[in-house]
């Protein structure tokens, strides 16, 4: 079910890839990069990787518009990320990472809401059974699909 | 310092070129005398004027009232010790340079008294300064000591809208003797312009100094160099384009309301450019206004500063965007 990627204009943008001295600009740059790390991760249901995968990937790479976000630069986003919760350091070294596309309390009020609107309230159900079973395949459900 | 602490856009009356610089102590004049400052009015930041100022006057004779272009420096008050001859602080917390109309006759009448061997102009205070340069630059330095003082009192003249910020000391002497330079034989326009734009550079960051020892060394082809400091000030030169224009000086407030005017108009020259050819660096902007590349640099990054142009650094160089970022969102 992977459809093609869509860059964010951003992503063809050469100031993208200069970590911004201006504070506001920064900001946006920074919004639209945390952005794009976790559209890209949830598309390619990559959840985890390291931060020399990250320099080479696409990502942070764009080899048409030669242009690559620099390691620092790089490291500010990440810290971007764990500052909103959508990133843990896997080691002490932060060498690699864990990427959350969805926050974990988020994935908590997700599963609530399937739970109750499917009625099944108070019973118990394995992890295989949301997140493959039949009753996942509405629309609601079938965000769980695939989940890690 | 002092200099740096006013506005310094040198500007003339119309129609008239200006040339020598007065000081008024607030807007009383002073008098001075070769070797002495006299100040006859209280709490002036004599040490930093007097060492410098003293060492840059030093051949300038006091001259007749007249009405002329001025420009209003705010000093730091604080009590002088240093100089000799007499002069108590002043009352007022600013001096004035005048540009008047006719100082430079007054410096051709001193520089041709027989005796005084190219006592005026550029390259007699350069060799006053040369002889008294140790002396001068430890003036200086023991002055600028205070500094960190100065810059809490000009932040607040800055908050008044009084004066401009500068944090370059070196900036400061050499732009003091840019403005305290007699122009002499041709080319006073082009030394106000030179001043000019020296004072448009007033607000750029640290990095433009060389392009302020490029303007002080051009405006005096004779300069002997002074200092280690402003040799390779002067390696750095690049070829310098001056403003046409100089603008009408009035009053402080006046001064003031002309520099930010100035800066609105380089930024809209800035912006129109480049959203015009889609990106540029400094050097291209430069070129196709017609301004030094140290100047449109500083336009550039006054954009960036501002929020209109973000920032391309690769091996490609160091381009300049709309700042898509903000507009785009």
């Amino acid at each position: 079910m992977a459809m093609s990627f869509e860059w964010p204009w951003q992503y063809r943008f050469p100031p993208f890839f200069t970590l911004q001295p201006n504070v506001d600009t920064r900001q946006k740059q920074l919004a639209a990069w945390c952005s794009l790390v976790l559209s890209f991760c949830r598309l390619h249901k990559q959840s985890s990787m390291t931060v020399m995968e990250a320099q080479e990937s696409p990502l942070f790479n764009n080899v048409k518009l030669q242009r690559k976000l620099p390691v620092e630069s790089i490291q500010v986003v990440l810290e971007e990320l764990r500052k909103k919760g959508n990133l843990e350091w896997l080691d002490k070294s932060k060498s690699s990472f864990l990427i959350m596309w969805r926050r974990p309390e988020e994935w908590g009020k997700l599963i609530y809401q399937w739970v109750s609107r499917s009625g099944q309230n108070n019973s118990v159900f394995t992890l295989y059974e949301l997140t493959s079973g039949e009753d996942t395949e509405d629309e609601e459900g079938s965000r769980f699909v695939g989940v890690s | 310092f002092l200099w740096t602490r006013g506005l310094l856009e040198i500007i003339q009356t119309p129609g008239n070129q200006q040339r020598g610089v007065r000081v008024y102590d607030g807007e009383e004049k002073i008098k001075f005398d070769a070797g002495t400052l006299l100040l006859n009015e209280r709490n002036h930041e004599c040490r930093m004027a007097i060492s410098l100022s003293q060492t840059a006057f030093i051949e300038e004779q006091e001259a007749g009232i007249r009405k002329s272009a001025k420009i209003a420096v705010h000093l730091h008050l604080a009590p002088c010790n240093k100089e000799p001859g007499p002069f108590q602080s002043s009352k007022n917390s600013y001096i004035r340079l005048s540009f008047k109309e006719h100082g430079q006759t007054e410096f051709y009448r001193w520089e041709n008294m027989p005796g005084r061997v190219r006592t005026v102009g550029i390259l007699g205070i350069e060799r006053k300064l040369k002889g008294k340069r140790k002396k001068t630059e430890k003036n200086i330095s023991e002055a600028f000591e205070d500094l960190s003082k100065l810059m809490i009192k000009a932040k607040k003249m800055v908050e008044q809208g009084d004066i401009i910020e500068d944090e370059t000391i070196r900036f400061k002497s050499y732009l003091l003797r840019a403005l305290t330079r007699e122009t002499y034989g041709s080319g006073t326009q082009y030394h106000m312009q030179l001043v000019k734009q020296l004072a448009g550079i007033l607000k750029a960051p640290l990095e433009e100094w060389g392009g302020i020892m490029s303007l002080t060394e051009v405006y005096s082809q004779e300069m002997e160099l002074l200092s280690p400091d402003l040799v390779h000030a002067c390696k750095m030169l690049e070829e310098l384009k001056l403003p046409r224009r100089l603008s009408v000086f009035d009053s402080g407030v006046m001064i003031i309301e002309l520099q930010y005017h100035k800066e609105e108009e380089m930024l809209a020259s800035v912006l129109e450019m480049i959203l015009e050819k889609g990106s540029l660096t400094s050097e291209e902007f430069a070129k196709l206004v017609g301004m030094s590349v140290l100047l449109a640099k500083e336009g550039v990054l006054l954009a960036e500063k501002m929020g209109h142009l973000c920032r391309d650094d690769s091996v490609e160089g160091l381009r300049f965007y709309p700042n898509l970022f903000i507009t785009q969102s």
